[in-house]
């Protein structure tokens, strides 16, 4: 497909977001303003990820692209796609063969390495945006460290729900800094944050992309009597066995019964193929 | 003894207009200061310009901090004026729901000063929000409970808690019985003389109830036109007016 340019984006754009992601490297956690471009597909598809990616990828890198941890949902599957036809690179469901990683609402369950990157779907890149509506005072807020109002809102979960029962997009503070929202990923992931590989957050209609640096420290915010948690279904995976991964449930039929998988798809096959089998799976092998 | 509040030639142009010009005044600890005047007479402008909401465009806020002493509050740095914001100072609003954040409950509202200062103890927080209804006399049950839930004198009273939870020094208050029913008013003011008189508190409140700084304020400064046109102590102005601004002032007041 010699009418795309390599990866969709002009060199000029490639350029303009790369600078951006730089700016993030250098300062951790800081929502750095990007001219994001209209990308072929709708907003809330992942256009800042991908703008992020297309501007991360080179010929040699194998692609892969989760969705709530699967890599076969409409979403995943369109976006590697997209990638296939206008970059041409390699693409993989296994998360240890692939070199860039395109991710909404989920982390892997394997530990990422140093050569890897990870590129975040990011909707509202704001983490105070939903107690402070206005732009120019919460960048006020962020450049003066005043983030008293970020602890409100979990004050508020506790007085309502008796725990902090925020479940996703758990706000974090980067490198002692900044408070950022590592997107809607769920708080079981938020441990995972401080990992080896470059971690990019991109939202594109908000037009910020922001980053977290290898090795960089990572803390949920919470209070002192009421320690942060990353929670999980208490349950094993009905098809694989695993007790340590984040867990789907899944409703079978009108009576009630459900069933527990990892949302990691690539996690989950891979132990089967190990020989690991969860409860379900063994009563249709029997 | 140092004025907590030292302000010298004040003044605030909107254009060629004036919003308020040359006020000077000391402010010493534990003092109530009223502000009267007509609409449009400055009073607002002048305490926005004071609790550093506006810019003046000449003169200086001295403020008696608690680590460095008196400091120009206009040219200190915007962190340090909004850190007095949240800890020394406290400003009240007209309308409560300019002061408070609708959204969250009571007890957020309160808590929300505390924990801007770095208080990350939930079972504290909450234990001081319910102490400050309590001394607002707001009945406990309605901690988690929004302030849109509230009626008007209500909010009014949980901005003062919010306001006031943080031990502040020196409290700015516009119009604070603004548009209560008297009966409403009454007992707003008298829960305002008990906190201010308790806590030690200077206050300058800004006011065209002239009823509201006869209980509240010790001195009394009047405005018109952006001009401070008499000052003194609040009994002495209200009894002898000399301007004779003041004494229509006076002599506009209503009698049941």
């Amino acid at each position: 497909m010699s009418e795309y340019n390599f990866a969709y984006l002009d060199e000029q754009t490639k350029r303009m977001i790369r600078r951006a992601i730089l700016k993030g490297l250098a300062v951790p956690g800081y929502q750095v303003p990007f001219a994001s471009r209209e990308m072929p597909m709708p907003y809330g598809w992942g256009t800042g990820g991908v703008q992020v990616s297309a501007a991360t990828l080179t010929p040699d890198d194998t692609f892969k692209v989760i969705d709530q941890g699967a890599d076969d949902t409409t979403n995943a599957v369109s976006i590697r796609k997209f990638f296939e036809n206008t970059a041409r690179v390699a693409t993989t469901e296994e998360t240890e063969k692939a070199t860039v990683i395109q991710t909404r609402h989920r982390i892997p369950e394997a530990k990422l390495r140093e050569d890897q990157i990870i590129v975040y779907q990011v909707p509202i890149p704001e983490p105070l945006r939903f107690l402070e509506p206005r732009e120019t005072e919460t960048r006020k807020m962020h450049s003066l460290e005043e983030y008293g109002l970020m602890h409100v809102k979990l004050y508020e979960d506790i007085s309502q729900h008796g725990a902090i029962s925020t479940a996703y997009a758990y706000p974090v503070k980067v490198s002692g800094r900044y408070v950022m929202d590592p997107s809607p990923i769920p708080k079981f992931d938020n441990p995972k944050l401080e990992m080896d590989a470059i971690q990019l957050f991109g939202a594109g209609r908000e037009q910020r992309i922001y980053a977290v640096p290898p090795h960089t420290k990572v803390v949920s915010l919470d209070f002192e009597d009421y320690p942060f948690e990353a929670t999980k279904a208490d349950h094993p995976c009905d098809l694989c066995g695993a007790e340590d991964s984040y867990l789907d449930e899944v409703i079978m039929d009108d009576a009630g019964s459900r069933m527990f998988v990892c949302s990691d798809t690539d996690y989950c096959r891979s132990r089967r193929e190990a020989g690991h089998v969860g409860q379900l799976a063994e009563e249709n092998a029997a | 003894m140092t004025p907590l509040l030292q302000v010298k030639g004040i003044e605030k142009r909107y254009g060629a207009r004036i919003g308020c010009t040359d006020v000077n005044f000391d402010l010493y600890p534990g003092e109530v200061m009223g502000i009267v005047g007509e609409s449009g007479s400055g009073k607002s402008t002048l305490l926005n310009c004071m609790a550093g909401h506006l810019e003046p465009d000449a003169g200086q806020v001295i403020f008696d901090t608690r680590v460095d002493g008196p400091v120009d509050t206009v040219t200190m740095s915007e962190p340090e004026r909004r850190m007095l914001g949240r800890t020394d100072w406290a400003f009240v609003h007209q309308h409560a729901r300019d002061g408070l954040r609708m959204s969250v409950s009571a007890g957020g509202n309160i808590g929300e000063r505390l924990m801007a200062v770095g208080d990350r103890h939930y079972g504290d927080i909450r234990d001081k929000a319910i102490d400050w209804l309590g001394r607002v006399e707001i009945d406990e049950a309605r901690v988690d409970d929004r302030p849109s839930a509230f009626s008007g004198g209500m909010q009014q009273r949980l901005q003062i808690a919010r306001n006031l939870v943080t031990g502040p020094r020196l409290v700015f208050m516009d119009e604070p019985t603004g548009g209560l029913d008297v009966s409403v008013q009454a007992r707003l003011l008298d829960l305002l003389r008990g906190l201010v008189r308790e806590m030690g508190l200077s206050a300058i409140i800004v006011t065209h109830d002239l009823a509201v700084v006869r209980l509240l304020a010790d001195r009394l400064m009047v405005m018109k036109n952006g001009h401070v046109v008499e000052a003194g102590l609040t009994d002495q102005v209200l009894d002898d007016p000399q301007h004779a601004y003041t004494q229509l002032l006076v002599s506009s007041v209503l009698q049941v």
